[in-house]
């Protein structure tokens, strides 16, 4: 497997414009001679199709809910970053280039950051024109806010529903070219294989999750912008639906898997209250700016919040980092709630959990301001655990969030299969080892709406159009390994359901591959793996038929593919012998408990190679080179 | 606690629907609604039986995908929330509790409680953006828009398109739905240039899906998650006559 960047050369801030003008264009009477296949809607696959529909290719566009405006990114709740600098307070192209390098603990492509610090300021333009109410000022003009860390105000938000309001503009977008025929929208359809022709990306098979039918689409190029694997550890923020069949499955027929150990844990969810939890819910990371986190500094303190004097409470984040107290990055803030609950300081009946503490904000603004800028987020809080946090703290506790790893893909996001791009969370992208907040939202809009649908140009200017026939041999074989997969899961008539295989897996990655890692716990789970996909493959009950609408079907296929998967993070977790981001290995630590890199041995994107379901997959390596930035050590005290 | 449910249970569009009876054991008051389902699924397949279909997906409240009509009322009940946010704290032991899919022309069923709400979408389709393409826009400073205006813009562009007020409709009218896009585009100057071709489209194809008239009678706003106002429906009105 050969894996080539191609980074333009040049200085960094020139790089894609002159990408831009290297790069070969289709003529426009051309463009419709060319199909694309989109599978996803969210923010990156509603972007891309529309964008591609309106500079006129022919687009086929796949989701699995009923509406494209369903997708996961519609519950991103705070932001997205831009560097406007409308607030005058230092921002700049380079300054947030500078901070997504850093903040992804510098393993991530500078080329490519680079170029999503510069685009960023075009998606504000975009939403804008389209519609998106962003929050403005009396004056009419925008207002931002400071998010996640960042020193300056460079968040863009349409209240506590940034995500929606940014998925609906897309959407609106892509309806548009629905409307106008341009684009040919599949809802309830769910993309089960990639097929390849002469090593190429050409079409994907699908099966109609309404009436079973498994079909085959052709295309010029197939587009992956099928959003994170959080939900391989079960509970995470995502929604329900949110899987890693899209890219496993394409990674099974050769797309390099680049650092999936890279995932992200938010530390302000509400704690899991049973066994029933189904999903976890993020309270937006702005609570930060104004709530306190603590815990009480005696172990077992069982005391009511506000009997627990000042004197009995401990501010970890504020006494550990006293210069970004409660706004310290996700990752450190994670790991400091944990290590206070490891302590047995945890509160709450599960004892994992730690206070969010509104009271000072309360004496210091009013309740009145604090309604107005969490009052929805209050409002949620009290809907799940009838408890109001305006009268006691918060308890809130990390949950898996976020998935930097994803498909290998290029400057171009082209992955190692010629014609198979890959945007959004999917890809492994621009966010290194650890993601900041308010950059998901940007790096899906970047994707969709300005780089793949120029970069796909290029792709498609030096190849001809040559779709294959959906009778091709190779359609057929994937096909036929759709209906044997489903027969195989409908006939092996076992005692145990989907759900407590997922569950159990979950729990296991959460227990060795979460938080905090370590070479004995990734072992264990390395060796325990097998064993459960080989007992799902011979206890699993799924109920019903292929031939109708099947959710515990649609669900099994999915569980099948975190059985293998799940394998794989551990295995990319345990090579990787460093701390970064949000890969925390306990032997690899400072003084102080912050991640320790090794640059030496480890500035490289991990890249594997599929060689079989039990067999070992390869490593293939790119090198990071940073042309302009001097790695340094992340510190946030 | 211990609850009966009597659940609208139809394997198909074409095959006939009926209530069944199922039984939820050991439910705890902070479980979500959608949980309790999960639960009473997981015993069903466990004993071989097919669970009960339903569509969920965000369970927060925002991705509009949930939709049980709960003892009669289209997401049960609790002001402002979906069926997703609806906890077992506000039931109580021995219960019993109907649930039922979205009933309308225009949301044909799918199966048990899943039913077909593209026509929304097609709605949408035919005129719910502005039409503009990626690239070559304005800055996004460039042109200052009132507070107030983006802040009732934002009211109306919250709603999660997931057809409770059609549901609630004895007319099944999906007019507040089609109110809260027509006016979340048509209140910013983004929106305003083609505002009346858009009223009339949207209209126009409201009508095509088979929803029914709008009576005024409230029954939308009142189980509307986004409590999206009835004010836009009147808006909306105003706008079609001068257009
Ligand atoms: C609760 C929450 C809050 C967040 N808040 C923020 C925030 O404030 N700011 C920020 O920047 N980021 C935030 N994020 C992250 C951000 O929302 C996501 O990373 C981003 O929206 C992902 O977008 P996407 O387009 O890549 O994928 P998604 O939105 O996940 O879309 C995936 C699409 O792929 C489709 N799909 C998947 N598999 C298949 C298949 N096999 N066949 C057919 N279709 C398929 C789905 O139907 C869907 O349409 C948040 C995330 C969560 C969970
Ligand atoms: S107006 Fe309210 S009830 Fe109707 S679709 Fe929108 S959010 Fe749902
Ligand atoms: S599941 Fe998304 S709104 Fe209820």
């Amino acid at each position: 497997m050969h894996l080539d960047a191609k980074p333009p050369s040049g200085p960094l801030d020139k790089k894609w414009e002159k990408h831009q003008l290297e790069m070969k264009l289709v003529n426009p009477a051309n463009k419709r001679r060319f199909d694309v296949i989109v599978v996803g809607s969210g923010l990156a696959g509603a972007s891309a199709a529309a964008t591609l529909a309106e500079l006129g290719y022919h687009v086929k566009c796949f989701c699995f809910q009923d509406s494209p405006r369903r997708a996961h990114s519609i519950a991103a709740q705070g932001g997205i970053n831009a560097a406007k600098n409308y607030q005058n307070d230092g921002d700049s192209v380079r300054r947030l280039f500078y901070d997504t390098i850093k903040g992804g603990d510098f393993r991530g492509r500078e080329a490519n950051t680079y170029r999503l610090a510069q685009l960023s300021v075009n998606i504000i333009d975009q939403c804008v024109a389209q519609g998106v109410p962003f929050a403005r000022e009396y004056g009419g003009l925008l207002t931002n806010r400071s998010f996640g860390g960042a020193q300056v105000s460079r968040t863009f938000y349409a209240r506590g529903q940034t995500g929606q309001q940014l998925l609906i503009g897309a959407y609106q977008a892509l309806s548009r070219q629905i409307g106008a025929g341009t684009v040919e929208m599949h809802p309830r359809t769910e993309m089960l294989e990639l097929v390849l022709v002469d090593g190429q990306a050409k079409g994907i098979v699908v099966r109609n999750l309404v009436t079973g039918e498994v079909s085959s689409h052709a295309a010029d190029a197939v587009v992956l912008a099928t959003g994170g694997y959080s939900n391989v550890f079960y509970l995470s923020t995502n929604a329900r639906g949110c899987n890693v069949t899209a890219t496993h499955r394409a990674y099974k027929k050769g797309a390099a898997f680049a650092n999936p150990c890279y995932t992200q844990i938010h530390p302000t969810c509400i704690p899991v209250s049973g066994d029933h939890q189904s999903k976890l819910t993020l309270m937006s990371e702005s609570l930060r700016n104004d709530g306190r986190v603590w815990v009480p500094k005696k172990k077992g303190d069982k005391r009511a919040p506000d009997q627990i004097p000042e004197a009995d409470r401990d501010y970890f984040l504020e006494r550990k980092y006293p210069s970004f107290g409660n706004l310290a990055p996700r990752d450190i803030s994670s790991r400091a709630a944990k290590e206070a609950c490891d302590e047995g300081r945890g509160v709450g009946p599960t004892g994992l959990g730690v206070y969010l503490d509104f009271a000072d904000a309360i004496q210091r603004l009013g309740e009145g301001t604090i309604r107005e800028r969490y009052g929805n987020l209050f409002d949620m809080y009290e809907t799940i655990t009838g408890e109001s946090a305006y009268q006691q703290p918060m308890r809130i506790f990390p949950a898996l969030h976020y998935t930097m790893g994803g498909l290998w893909v290029d400057y171009n996001l082209m992955s190692n299969i010629p014609g198979l791009f890959v945007v959004g969370e999917a890809n492994f992208s621009d966010h290194g080892a650890n993601r900041l907040g308010a950059s998901a939202l940007m790096q899906g809009l970047a994707d969709g709406y300005f780089i793949l649908p120029y970069t796909i140009g290029n792709y498609f200017a030096s190849t001809k159009p040559q779709k294959p026939s959906v009778s091709h041999p190779e359609f057929k074989k994937s096909e036929e390994n759709v209906r044997n997969q489903t027969k195989r899961l409908l006939s092996i008539k076992g005692k145990r359901t989907a759900t407590s295989f997922h569950r159990e897996l979950g729990k296991l990655l959460w227990d060795k591959c979460g938080m905090a890692r370590d070479e004995a716990g990734l072992k264990q789970a390395l060796k325990r793996i097998p064993e459960l996909r080989e007992e799902f493959w011979q206890n699993l009950t799924v109920p019903g038929d292929s031939g109708e609408f099947n959710q515990s079907l649609e669900y099994a296929g999915r569980v099948a593919d975190y059985m293998e998967f799940g394998e794989l993070l551990c295995t990319d977790a345990l090579t990787r012998r460093e701390s970064c981001g949000g890969h925390f290995r306990t032997e690899f630590q400072t003084e102080d408990g912050e991640a320790l890199r090794d640059d030496e041995a480890f500035s490289f994107v991990s890249a594997w190679e599929f060689k079989g379901v039990d067999q070992a997959p390869v490593l293939h390596k790119e090198p990071l080179v940073y042309e302009e930035v001097k790695m340094t050590q992340r510190s946030y005290k | 606690m211990n609850l009966t449910l009597k659940v609208w249970r139809q394997k198909s569009a074409n095959s006939p629907g009926r209530f069944q009876d199922h039984t939820a054991r050991n439910v705890m008051p902070d479980m979500s609604f959608l949980e309790m389902l999960d639960v009473v699924n997981e015993e069903l397949a466990e004993r071989g039986e097919e669970p009960i279909a339903f569509d969920s997906d965000c369970r927060e409240g925002i991705c509009g995908a949930c939709s049980l009509v709960i003892n009669g009322i289209p997401h049960g009940g609790n002001a402002g929330t979906a069926t997703c946010q609806l906890h077992m704290r506000h039931f109580h032991d021995g219960q019993t509790i109907t649930i039922e899919p979205w009933r309308a022309r225009a949301f044909p069923p799918v199966k048990d409680l899943v039913v077909d709400r593209s026509a929304f979408d097609r709605i949408i389709q035919s005129g719910g953006f502005v039409s503009v393409n990626t690239g070559g826009t304005p800055d996004a400073n460039a042109l200052p828009i009132p507070k107030v205006d983006q802040e009732l813009a934002m009211d109306a562009a919250a709603c999660i398109g997931c057809g409770a007020c059609v549901a609630a409709c004895k007319n099944a009218s999906a007019m507040l739905f089609v109110a809260a896009k027509v006016q979340h585009l048509a209140l910013l100057p983004q929106g305003k240039v083609e505002a009346n071709r858009r009223v009339l489209s949207m209209v126009e194809a409201m009508d095509a899906e088979g929803f029914g008239a709008c009576s005024v009678t409230g029954s939308c706003e009142a189980v509307c998650p986004k409590q999206i106002s009835l004010d836009f429906i009147s808006r909306m009105n105003r706008d079609y006559l001068k257009a």
